[in-house]
């Protein structure tokens, strides 16, 4: 069998899993997110937070709770790092530099994991265990929280009530992350995925001698890492890592992981506005998408263009013998069109056009499927837009699911849709400006500009992944990625409650013979359309000085 | 604005208490009552997946990639690669990136570098810049060549294996594609005075298909070759 055979049936594989996880857990998710009855250990829970879960919160008391339990979040984790030197559990690691530790507590509570550190040479296991980790549930719990209110916005009519946040959080993250992180992390460690606190020791060696490993609970984090869309490696090489994705199977495994929830979230959209078609159609976009991508970069990785590739005589650089071409391609499709930013390859050495296409996939704002809960919202706001294209084209008053796409939900929609543009074009042009930061480049030329292109798209759009030739670990880049990564976290989250909070007043518009049939492949014809034209008319520009010029080139 | 104060510091808290608790549950029992499961159900695995030669002695994990190199010579200098033994994939990403001085610590990584890294004019030139990505995949081509070209057996370039010239991502990868593994037969058999039947033979028996046919790619795992060859030529 060829290599680029084995790869379709991988993909196949992969469809197929995911077309049977997606009618159980969309349910699923729907019912926890719907249900009136609280389990006894949450209401222990919400005992200890001094929360009552069935009160109804408006959008900006839901938007109060999300910046209060992420601010805490950011500052928790930053001490955490600045006092590990003086901690139990440190492993001997120092404590981490204040520009340092700050953008890893911004990265981590912001779902982005960009990491400017090295994960076996700097974090213990204290901070790795009790506060990385940690970040890589409840980041993911707060990011389908607010999906769901902007879901409940739809579903719900002359309110304006969003549900409660803290009841959300929680079972988000105990009837959801957890029990399908402890099912995924055993799968990983029968893998080979290790999972010990042996912390550094020696091991014997072929030739004599022994050599030092760090060792820890990898595939507790591991799992939570691809579920949650987090992507924060355990280890420097992430899941090129032996320990972090020791076989083909636990690859294919974790790009099933990475996909699973934000493609079941259309299911669960589905049911809770109460007309499964609906979700479909979000599905079929973002599934046309995904297929798409994972199919050029096949192609453009298996012909393998680029000099010192052709020399090799494949696209193998930074790429693992027991995935090849075809493993690391799935996964690097689904780490940058997902939130997630976790690798198995390492994609600076990808072909030009590859590189370009990881990077287009960021740019697409992370919609098809998406980072768990991001995806969902970002997409039903591009649906906001392709409706409101739609109505301009007959002249009618724009509808989407009953609701009136007005002058407020509109331009609530366009801010969100301004946010990452803004943050990636402008720190990236101003990144190049400035005399110091091009210093950190490792490739020279196009390449040397997708390298600082990369880690703000990357860190504007939450994904974490990285041209990682760059060295971000400088007071510049700690910086200014740190705060583009809040920003582009948290500000889009602010549009997002407030168009729901807003759908949510609303009463339902009637449907008649002029509505716009959204559950139909015409509409999600015209939705691919508009998010492929908006993003490429966004970053066309960019895009042409970097992985265009260089793909060309070769 | 007083009760504004306060409406933040009550809320502040209530977000610092869900933290807690939930860090509780996530970042210590659940870590635990996995590390528990795991030992429990796959002991080994959970530990590394270390292997043993035929003396008990542990050579490493067969998930970890090694160097198999001469003893001694300049330390300023790249070990030499020791031709008894089945070599694995170059890792020149490795050791450039060290932070923490504290230890020697094995430590992951790719070179990042890029597809036209050291490329003049879209093609990679004979003299290309050191360091650059087209010296490395030239020098690693022209050494495999030598190396593994003897009196009866010629290695072209056209010959070597794209594993066999450039860095995994991780640069710890335990395995080699079938096709390197089968161009270092002869050298091996040479130098440890083996047929090279008896050889190609082990290499056959140490070579994995694809899980379930599809999954992955044919691999090589060059510890468990090296140390099954240990044996043969103890034996």
């Amino acid at each position: 069998m060829s290599s680029q055979t084995a790869g379709l049936l991988q993909l196949l594989a992969l469809i197929g899993a995911l077309a049977l996880a997606y009618r159980p857990l969309g349910d699923y998710m729907a019912r926890v997110y719907s249900s009136q009855k609280h389990y006894a250990p949450e209401r222990w829970i919400y005992r200890a937070i001094g929360a009552d879960p069935a009160v109804e919160m408006r959008w900006p008391a839901y938007l109060r709770g999300v910046l209060a339990f992420s601010a805490v979040g950011v500052l928790f984790l930053y001490g955490l790092q600045r006092l590990q030197g003086s901690l139990p559990g440190s492993l001997g690691f120092v404590s981490i530099d204040p520009d340092q530790a700050f953008n890893t507590a911004a990265s981590f509570v912001a779902n982005t994991n960009w990491q400017s550190y090295y994960g076996e040479q700097a974090m213990g296991h204290l901070v790795q265990t009790g506060g990385l980790a940690v970040q890589n549930f409840v980041s993911a719990a707060v990011g389908m929280a607010v999906a769901v209110a902007l879901v409940r916005g739809f579903a719900r009519s002359r309110t304006g009530e969003l549900g409660n946040f803290w009841s959300d959080l929680v079972r988000g993250t105990v009837r959801v992350l957890l029990p399908l992180s402890v099912v995924g992390a055993l799968v990983l460690v029968a893998c080979g995925v290790i999972q010990n606190f042996a912390g550094i020791h020696e091991v014997g060696q072929f030739g004599g001698g022994t050599r030092q490993w760090n060792g820890g609970a990898v595939a507790s984090q591991e799992v939570i890492k691809e579920l949650g869309t987090n992507g924060g490696g355990y280890f420097n090489a992430n899941s090129a890592h032996p320990f972090e994705n020791p076989t083909p199977f636990s690859n294919l495994f974790e790009v099933f992981l990475i996909l699973l929830i934000p493609f079941s979230l259309t299911r669960t959209f589905g049911r809770m506005v109460g007309n499964l078609r609906q979700g479909y159609a979000i599905l079929a976009t973002m599934g046309v998408i995904w297929v798409a991508f994972t199919g050029l970069m096949l192609w453009t990785e298996f012909a393998g263009r680029g000099p010192a590739l052709e020399v090799a005589g494949g696209a193998m650089e930074g790429k693992e013998t027991r995935f090849g071409i075809a493993g690391s391609s799935l996964f690097a499709v689904a780490t940058t069109l997902t939130s997630t930013g976790a690798v198995n390859s390492f994609h600076s050495s990808y072909t030009g056009f590859g590189g370009g296409i990881t990077l287009l996939g960021m740019q697409l704002g992370e919609i098809a499927p998406g980072g768990v809960g991001s995806g969902l919202y970002g997409m039903l706001v591009m649906a906001v837009i392709a409706v409101f294209i739609a109505g301009l084209m007959v002249g009618r008053t724009p509808e989407y699911l009953g609701k009136k796409i007005g002058t407020r939900e509109i331009k609530l929609a366009a801010c969100y849709l301004l946010v990452t543009p803004a943050l990636v074009l402008c720190f990236t042009a101003a990144a190049m400006a400035l005399p110091t930061p091009a210093g950190s480049m490792t490739n020279s030329g196009a390449h040397g500009f997708s390298e600082i292109l990369y880690a703000y798209t990357s860190g504007a759009n939450n994904n974490g992944s990285a041209f990682a030739g760059l060295n971000a670990d400088t007071q510049w880049f700690n910086s200014t990625i740190g705060i583009a990564m809040l920003l582009g976290r948290f500000l889009p989250m602010v549009f997002v409650l407030a168009l729901a909070g807003s759908l949510a007043r609303q009463k339902p518009v009637p449907e008649t013979a002029g509505t716009l049939r959204t559950d139909k492949p015409l509409y999600a014809g015209l939705l691919v359309g508009t998010i492929v034209i908006i993003t490429g008319l966004t970053y066309f520009p960019a895009l042409a000085l970097g992985p265009l010029a260089e793909g060309l080139a070769a | 604005m007083n009760t504004s104060v306060a409406a933040t510091a009550r809320l502040l808290g209530a977000g610092l208490r869900a933290l807690l608790v939930l860090t509780v549950i996530c970042g210590v029992l659940y870590p635990l009552a996995l590390t528990g499961a795991a030992q429990t159900l796959f002991p080994g695995k959970a530990d590394g997946s270390e292997i043993t030669d035929q003396g008990g002695r542990t050579v490493g994990s067969s998930l970890i990639g090694q160097t198999y190199t001469l003893p001694g010579g300049d330390p300023e200098e790249a070990a030499r690669p020791d031709p008894r033994w089945f070599q694995p994939r170059p890792s020149d990403g490795l050791g450039a990136n060290s932070v923490n001085t504290q230890y020697t610590l094995l430590l992951s990584g790719a070179t990042n570098r890029s597809a036209d890294n050291g490329a003049v004019d879209g093609a990679c030139p004979k003299d290309a810049e050191e360091g650059t990505l087209c010296a490395q995949v030239t020098a690693a081509q022209r050494a495999v060549v030598a190396d593994n070209s003897t009196a009866s057996y010629t290695v072209a370039p056209r010959d070597v294996p794209a594993d066999a010239v450039t860095s995994s991502g991780s640069g710890l990868d335990p395995h080699i594609s079938p096709a390197y593994a089968e161009l270092q037969v002869h050298r091996v058999a040479e130098r440890n005075k083996l047929g090279v039947e008896r050889v190609e033979q082990l290499v056959r028996e140490h070579t994995e298909g694809r899980t379930l046919g599809f999954i992955g790619e044919p691999r090589v795992n060059v510890l468990e070759l090296n140390t099954a060859l240990k044996s043969l030529i103890r034996s």
